[in-house]
């Protein structure tokens, strides 16, 4: 009986800022989801309106909320694979024995992620430029007519990518170098010497052994790339076409341009629900893995 | 040596105490009135030069002013009035009143105009003053004004055949023809940025129809005169005349000018000092500006600009609205031309030479006075953005005007739903 006395004592500092900072908050932004809060209801509370579950009902009739969805999983499906491959790839050559001057690069490699995204998009929107851009400049000597990258849909989103992965592979790269310098070197050289080729042993060791920090890159990488906002809001503020409005630019739209806080806190939870369901997914799938 | 540093870290102590004292006495005494003062962008940095000369002329106030960035403004201004933390006096662009005004937060102000002198309403450009009329009660007193007009190249026009600007949309859709087809390969005649709704909606107020109906609780966009504005824009995109892009793509619209890849351009008073600052030497004298082209003759366009306006849980009010007074002084309104560009609300402040005798400066007096407001709902901001979210769907996606506008008519019922709810229940109470 002390003892559980004692374990609640010392748990009880971090519920109650749990509670406070939290559950508190999330609670009320879920009832604020139930109304219609906006402009009117912030003159006067006698204009707040309980509309139940209207705004979920009504969010899932606009057509713009599916068109982020489907901007943000086309980002999400074509953006984690490739920034996952660019990673691992990275780790792999900076694991590598042949590599030199391994700080320097781990370094430069690293650097995208620790710098600011507005700075770096006044670069990327100069690489991007459809008429001396350096991106076009290589393609026209390479004989590909330009591109309007972030003028035409169709490149909108293959542009955001390109920038996001570009701007997050760093920290991917160094979970998993961490990971493959973990992997014991003895399961190498008994590999070697079974005779088993560099792509036999990437396939055999490396990769299994990678396993977990793998799925953990994967979960960050899943919800960290649903909640796309800076990458768009920075480079075409949703456009051309609001083929770059995402889920998370459409809430903040929303909410902070105009106001309507209960739409806004629906579309939270959707995505809340959305992103819940993908990591469980992910996580689901690595586990039956497990028992295969 | 340690001593003597602490014998002046001590001497430096009692020098900060004895100025915290005092200054604590002066407010004790409230013998000076601090006034709070939130500007947006760059009017702010140069307004504190006028602001001292106020100062001066009226001792015992104080002006505080604190400058806003404009990204930032309108949540500041919002979140600011949930927290009950506005200042005394404000400047607030002419489209946010409606929205503040419904608020609650501005004080009505057709009261102080009536008992003063130095703001007489005749002498401000009609459409700039209904600005600040909501619902029948003014909120605001106009401070400076915006209106987009045309600027062109006067040289590329020439070559064209075109010694003058056109003046109404048959002229300018021969001369957009003409400078087209004159430009050489990859160049257009006129550059309508895909990004902002302003271009297509200067042109969709010159027609007789209102944007909104039933007073201003539903789209009103299907109308003849609007479909007529939409049909001449989409034009000048099917046509080749004007590129499919938006400001983003084009990086910096003073350098393509300058390289005379399109010869038109509709924008704004700012503009006239970044086309004098960045356009090279040789093509200065090359641009000029012509009121917009209406469908026929000269026409109407956008009364944009900023206010000022006083919050009414703020409080000094009778010094605000002497620092009003101040700032709506022609002299003063000269003055801040001088300091910023910005264009005065009143007829008189354009006599002052320094206006009169600027030849840039003429077509937009001549257009000032045919300026029209947006609605005044607070929605409007909204329905602007669906606006050019249906031109960017014509002209990129080739829909047809037919349902895009019936589109735009139905999401602008939508967004004025909860207003017709809210007109509809004060009715009936």
């Amino acid at each position: 009986m002390n003892e559980r006395r004692a374990a609640w004592t010392f748990i009880a500092p971090s519920l109650i800022v749990i509670g406070g900072f939290f559950v508190v908050p999330v609670v009320a932004a879920f009832v604020l989801s139930l109304t219609d809060f906006d402009l009117y209801a912030l003159a006067s509370v006698d204009n707040l309106r309980f509309v139940w579950l209207g705004n979920y009902v009504d969010i899932l009739k606009t057509p713009l909320f599916w068109k982020s969805l489907g901007n943000t999983l086309y980002f999400v499906v074509a953006g984690v694979p490739l920034s996952i491959f660019v990673s691992l790839a990275a780790a792999l050559l900076l694991d590598s024995k042949l590599a030199r001057f391994k700080g320097a690069f781990r370094t430069a490699l690293f650097a995208p992620v620790v710098t600011t995204v507005v700075a770096v998009a006044v670069i990327w929107r100069y690489l991007f430029h459809t008429r001396y851009g350096l991106i076009n400049f290589t393609l026209a000597k390479l004989g590909i007519a330009p591109i309007d990258w972030l003028g035409d849909p169709h490149w909108s989103m293959p542009a955001i990518i390109l920038f996001a992965v570009w701007k997050n592979f760093g920290y991917n790269m160094i979970i998993l170098l961490a990971a493959l310098q973990g992997i014991p070197r003895d399961l190498y050289e008994a590999a070697h010497i079974d005779g088993a080729s560099l792509r036999q042993r990437l396939r055999h060791i490396t990769l299994p052994m990678l396993r977990p920090a793998l799925l953990l890159v994967a979960i960050i990488t899943v919800s960290g790339y649903f909640q796309l906002f800076a990458e768009p809001y920075v480079m075409t503020q949703g456009n051309p076409l609001q083929s770059t409005v995402s889920v998370l630019y459409f809430m903040y739209d929303e909410g902070f341009t105009w106001w309507s806080l209960g739409r806004a806190s629906a579309i939270a939870f959707l995505l809340f629900l959305l992103i819940l369901a993908a990591t469980t997914l992910l996580l689901r799938w690595s586990r039956r893995g497990d028992g295969a | 040596m340690i001593t003597s540093v602490r014998a002046r870290d001590f001497v430096r102590a009692v020098a900060v105490l004895v100025v915290v004292l005092l200054a604590s006495a002066c407010a004790r005494q409230g013998d000076v009135t601090v006034i709070r003062f939130w500007t947006i962008g760059r009017e702010g940095e140069v307004v504190r030069e006028l602001l001292d000369d106020f100062e001066r002329a009226h001792p015992g106030v104080r002006v505080e002013s604190q400058q806003m960035p404009l990204t930032a403004a309108h949540e500041k201004l919002l979140t600011a009035f949930a927290g009950d933390s506005l200042p005394d006096i404000g400047q607030l662009g002419n489209t946010w009143i409606p929205e503040l005004a419904t608020l609650g937060a501005l004080e009505p102000l057709q009261a102080y105009v009536n008992q003063s002198k130095s703001v007489p309403q005749a002498d401000y450009f009609a459409g700039i003053w209904d600005t600040n009329v909501i619902g029948g009660t003014l909120y605001g007193v106009p401070w400076y004004v915006d209106t987009r007009l045309l600027f062109y190249r006067k040289d590329i026009l020439a070559r064209a055949g075109f010694n003058d600007p056109p003046r109404d949309w048959n002229e300018w859709k021969r001369a957009l023809a003409a400078v087209k087809e004159n430009a050489g390969a990859g160049n257009y005649a006129i550059f309508l940025p895909l990004n902002e709704f302003e271009p297509l909606l200067n042109l969709g107020v010159q027609g007789g129809d209102p944007l909104l109906r039933d007073d201003g609780t539903r789209g009103n966009f299907e109308s003849p005169t609007f479909r007529r504005a939409l049909d001449f824009y989409v034009e000048m995109f099917r046509r080749g005349w004007a590129p499919p892009m938006s400001n983003q793509e084009i990086s910096n619209v003073w350098d393509e000018f300058a390289k005379g890849f399109f010869a038109f351009y509709i924008t704004g008073p700012w503009n006239v000092g970044e086309f004098r600052r960045r356009l090279p030497p040789d093509m200065q004298d090359k641009w000029d500006t012509a009121p917009l082209p209406g469908p026929d003759g000269p026409g109407a366009a956008i009364a944009g600009g900023s206010s000022l306006v006083m919050f009414s849980n703020g409080t000094h009010k009778k010094e605000v609205w002497q620092l009003i007074e101040f700032l709506s002084q022609p002299k003063q309104q000269a003055r801040f031309h001088a300091l910023c560009g910005d264009l005065p609300p009143r007829r008189s402040t354009w006599n002052d030479p320094g206006l009169a005798n600027d030849e840039r400066a003429k077509a937009f007096r001549d257009q000032l006075e045919r300026v029209k407001p947006t609605p005044k709902v607070p929605e409007w901001e909204r329905i602007a953005q669906q606006l050019r979210i249906t031109s960017e769907r014509v002209v990129r996606g080739g829909e047809s005007a037919d349902i895009a506008l019936r589109d735009l008519d139905a999401r602008a019922d939508e967004i004025l739903e909860k207003r017709r709810w809210m007109l509809a229940r004060n009715g009936t109470r």
